[in-house]
């Protein structure tokens, strides 16, 4: 069993050791996190008040629903191995590993992505689901819950594969971000969701923009640990919106 | 000078993880088509088996195992004390609805 390298920093003289024994960073990233869980909490909460109080609760999932979901789950535990060897890859400050890792997370993440988009798109071109109707029951509030539900995590999906793809390749991730997001937008129907969802690309170029131009360096082993943190909390978070929402409502 | 990141797992150990995680998704997902348990007790089941997952992702993928104690209870208490919360109102007035019915 191989030993990572330790990370040490040097904080005598300047400061008081943490209280919590590790960088600033981590700490504010697992705060986010501590926050994160509420807001999810919070949905996922809803989302069974609506599923227990409702006997009438629709039940849309058919057989390839649960396969493509599953499909999903197994892209977004993959991403987090290849992110957790990408942290270690990031302590033996092995820097093309890093990136290669870092690479195969982002390309397991959109492939999830894509995934939940064509179920998206099934749903409402196909079943004609909207936020506030479906066909399959008088319960108008199962739209909502879903998409909020599931639209707020494929948001967070998203971020993710951006964060990752700046700590991957930087500036030169930019111009990557921008393609996608012109071929997103010229090739998606004027009428999908995803026509205009989308600019979350777009908003995430400059945003990263931003950040690179105006605090440019050389990402460590430090970066990507709490980067790897986030990323794994959006696959842990589809842990329990995978049981509740697909596993709970499959059409047998 | 503190040591800020001990992380003492092989890259083998990550891949049991993963193993494992992947096997809890299959039985997950064969209780769901068998449907061999009633609604109710199947959520209990899917909702424990689901947070033995987040265990294993925290645990290990997270390196929270890693961390000091105070900052491990820390997170895990007050997390888990919120979910209570929501938890204990949300779901007796769901439950209550269901057996009084909508009035």
């Amino acid at each position: 069993m191989a030993t990572v390298q330790h990370v040490v920093h040097d904080t005598q003289g300047a400061y008081e050791p943490s209280l919590f024994g590790t960088y600033s960073k981590k700490i504010g990233m697992w705060l986010f996190l501590a926050s994160d869980t509420l807001t999810f909490g919070a949905l996922l909460v809803a989302y069974s008040y609506g599923r227990v109080s409702n006997p009438a609760w629709p039940t849309p999932f058919n057989r390839d629903s649960i396969i493509n979901a599953t499909i999903m789950t197994a892209c977004l535990l993959s991403s987090s191995l290849t992110m957790v060897l990408a942290v270690m890859a990031g302590n033996r400050n092995d820097k093309a590993w890093v990136r290669n890792w870092l690479l195969a997370t982002m390309f397991f993440g959109a492939a999830f992505t894509v995934l939940h988009a064509m179920e998206w798109t099934k749903l409402i071109v196909v079943e004609k689901m909207t936020p506030s109707s479906n066909v399959w029951s008088s319960v108008p509030l199962f739209g909502g819950t879903f998409f909020t539900l599931t639209g707020m995590h494929m948001l967070h999906v998203t971020i993710g594969i951006i964060y990752l793809g700046v700590i991957a390749l930087r500036k030169k991730f930019l111009p990557v971000l921008l393609v996608l997001w012109a071929l997103g937008f010229f090739l998606t129907p004027s009428d999908s969701v995803f026509h205009l969802g989308i600019h979350v690309l777009l908003i995430g170029a400059v945003v990263s923009a931003i950040v690179l131009f105006l605090k440019p360096k050389d990402y460590d082993a430090n970066d990507v640990e709490v980067a790897g943190l986030y990323w794994h909390f959006v696959d842990l978070v589809w842990m329990f919106i995978f049981p509740l929402v697909y596993l709970m409502s499959t059409k047998v | 000078m503190h040591d800020v990141s001990a992380h003492t797992d092989g890259k083998m150990t990550y891949f049991w993880v993963w193993g494992a995680l992947l096997l809890l998704t299959a039985v997950e997902v064969v209780l769901a088509y068998k449907q061999i348990l009633q609604p109710v007790r199947m959520l209990q089941v899917l909702l424990v088996l689901s947070v033995i997952k987040a265990g294993l992702i925290t645990m290990y993928f997270m390196h929270l195992k890693a961390e000091l104690p105070r900052m491990r209870w820390l997170l895990t208490i007050s997390v888990t004390a919120c979910f209570f919360l929501m938890w204990v109102f949300f779901f007796r007035d769901a439950d209550r609805i269901l057996t009084l019915g909508v009035k």
